[in-house]
């Protein structure tokens, strides 16, 4: 065990002293995904085996899988942290990602999957003229994708610094590497199918372990949160981490900062991409709806274990030694396990942190692999005349190199940077070009091509405007450019603006354009959507 | 049949027209958007109430309920079971209200392909 009042270098001397300890846990949890993987890849012929898995997930299944695909190392190392750390405004966050859900599974899940094939674009470009709006949707979806993935990878480096012990730039580059190398041979060889099960193995490893030490924290205060929540104010010196305000509460305008972030976590789940293609794996919309359940369940309960162990780290490793360590607030759930369960379960909570991130990197390129070779190549480019689907996935499978060597590279190059507003970015752009489209064209009937691309630039146009001239590029000392100052729009988040903005430029393409949208087209949507007729079944094999 | 994408040999558009006014379509319609429009504008706004809260009313969240544990968690907390508990209203509507209306119209279209 080490010493609760241990320092930053004797840290550092914890997780590097058992980085090989890290590192077999961590390969054992390869060897399975592996295994899982290449049983998964005989299967893997059609497109919609690649893309959709042969839609024959389970909704349970498939539920675990998409708590495994948006529990990031952001909200498991990250919101526990944030919680020790600032206290009650990191627990703020994890509301969001969660009342976020009832918008999938009341307005989009069901009706997205009754609707399309593989690709947010099948929906949304449903009853529009196909190529300028699945053009559209595609450079949405991998935009977003892109932001998310370089927010993962780049978080990568500070992961393996406080992990493996790693504190020069290229050994972390070689581990970046060798995770973007794992990830791009998961999704080429196992597809969506392989993909679907190292999110299952790695969600319930994530939500286990969480549980295990959120019980033990518990245990250690009596099963009684108000001792633990004592405990916590004890260790930090200050009653203020129980209180909202901490972090967001110094001044108007980081109080409108929250409010702005707050309204894209809550709209933008519903609008990620990679959250929309694990909707197709699933036979039917009953278990699409099944799979929302089961998400909302797991990542709800996630969460709440989330609450504990940020308490429990404040309480048991204090906020002082938490700060101190590489990694920052990011090593308060690590510093924890090590206190816990000593090197054992640090091991066992590093190696599904680095799980988490290959987990959530192979989901987002396979999403934009499946946007690019779907929706550009067969659909703009081919026409949607490809004889042969085979081509198709082999563009797809291409894709998915490029996608992963690019955000390798991406990755290596931002490592280190404070790239910590992409994921915000990225949530922010779901949000504002995503969402307002896919309500538009599921229920207003008048909604037409001119409104979709209205929207969807718009919204993606003025989302990436705000943030490059906000101060979390450039004009503040959390800054990614911190040397430099163009930053006129005050809010690090955009949201709060760019989201109303692109439902109104949705409307205004539609009311002042002359393009009439295809009526007929319209009923059979609405039909397929709400009532599941024509949809894609499940493929027999 | 199951091995016809359906986007070659679809249903006509006369069948999805009629399928589209039928009675059954019409009150499927109503009861999903009766149901899911009003809950999301209930959720939505009872989220904003309490981020809104969070973000401005610090001393009102900061008042002590039960031993350390102050208003805000509470709130906090109660947001995760408002979500668990429209999760559940919802699946059992779904399962009883809309799933056999849904079966019904799919039959229609899918039974006139033949």
């Amino acid at each position: 065990m080490t010493n609760p009042t241990a320092t930053g270098p004797l840290l550092a001397q914890t997780a590097g002293g058992s980085p090989y300890l890290n590192m077999g846990i961590f390969g054992i949890f390869v060897l399975i995904t592996m295994i899982a993987v290449f049983r998964a890849s005989r299967n893997t012929r059609t497109a919609a085996d690649y893309y959709a898995a042969g839609r024959a997930f389970s909704g349970s299944q498939n539920g675990v899988a998409i708590s495994g695909d948006y529990l990031s190392a952001a909200s498991f190392l990250g919101i526990a942290g944030a919680i020790a750390v600032h206290g009650y405004d990191g627990f703020l966050y994890s509301i969001g990602f969660l009342v976020a859900w009832l918008v999938a599974l009341l307005l989009v899940a069901e009706l997205l999957r009754n609707t399309g094939r593989y690709t947010m674009a099948d929906v949304l470009s449903f009853r529009m003229r196909q190529r300028p709006v699945r053009v559209a949707a595609s450079i949405s979806t991998l935009s977003v994708s892109f932001f998310y993935l370089l927010a993962q990878m780049a978080g990568a480096g500070g992961l393996i610094a406080l992990l493996l012990g790693i504190q020069d730039r290229v050994g972390q580059s070689v581990v970046i590497a060798v995770v973007g190398a794992l990830m791009i041979l998961y999704v080429l060889i196992g597809g969506m199918r392989g993909t679907t099960w190292v999110q299952i193995i790695k969600a319930v490893l994530l939500i286990a372990g969480a549980g295990v030490m959120t019980l033990w924290v518990l245990a250690m205060y009596g099963m009684n949160l108000s001792s633990l929540l004592g405990a916590a104010v004890d260790a930090s010196g200050t009653e203020e981490i129980l209180n909202p305000g901490l972090q967001y509460g110094m001044s108007e305008l980081t109080r409108l900062d929250f409010l702005s972030l707050a309204i894209a976590l809550v709209l933008g789940t519903a609008g990620l991409p990679h959250i929309l293609m694990r909707f197709y794996t699933v036979p039917n919309s009953k278990e699409a709806r099944r799979s929302v359940q089961w998400a909302i369940w797991l990542i709800g309960l996630f969460y709440l274990f989330t609450l504990v162990l940020g308490y429990g780290a404040a309480a048991i490793v204090g906020r002082d030694t938490i700060l101190d360590a590489p990694g920052g607030v990011n090593s308060a759930a690590p510093l924890l396990a090590a206190e816990l369960g000593g090197p054992l379960l640090l091991g066992f909570i590093a190696a599904v942190a680095f799980a988490t991130i290959l987990a959530v990197v192979a989901g987002l390129t396979i999403t934009a692999s499946a946007s690019f070779a779907h929706d550009i190549y067969a659909n703009v480019i081919k026409r949607g005349k490809l004889d042969d689907k085979q081509q198709e996935v082999r563009v797809a499978r291409i894709t998915a190199v490029v996608v992963g060597v690019v955000s390798i590279l991406g990755g290596i190059a931002a490592n280190g940077q404070n790239v910590a507003f992409l994921v915000a970015l990225a949530f922010a752009v779901a949000a504002s070009a995503n969402l307002p489209t896919i309500l538009y064209s599921l229920f207003w009937k008048r909604f037409s091509t001119t409104g979709a691309l209205w929207s969807m630039y718009g919204g993606l146009g003025i989302t990436v405007t705000l943030i490059i001239f906000s101060p979390a590029v450039s004009g503040s000392e959390t800054a990614m450019f911190p040397g430099a100052d163009f930053a006129w729009f005050p809010l690090s988040n955009p949201g709060i603006v760019s989201i109303p903005l692109s439902f109104l430029l949705g409307y205004l393409g539609t009311v002042l354009s002359k393009d009439r949208p295809d009526e007929a087209k319209f009923r059979e949507m609405e039909v397929r959507a709400l009532s599941g007729a024509g949809a894609e079944k499940a493929t027999e094999h | 049949m199951s091995t016809t994408p359906p986007d070659d040999a679809g249903p006509s558009p006369t069948t999805w027209h009629e399928a589209h006014e039928s009675p059954d379509f019409v009150e499927l319609r109503r009861r999903l958007r009766t149901f899911v429009f009003p809950t999301t504008g209930l959720f939505l706004a009872w989220y904003l109430l309490y981020v809104v809260l969070a973000d401005y009313a610090h001393g009102l969240m900061s008042v002590r309920v039960l031993g350390n544990i102050n208003l805000g968690l509470l709130l906090g907390l109660l947001q995760f079971v408002t979500t668990f508990l429209i999760t559940v209203l919802y699946i059992r509507f779904a399962n009883r209200r809309l799933d056999p209306l849904a079966e019904a119209v799919r039959e229609r279209v899918e039974g006139g392909r033949g």
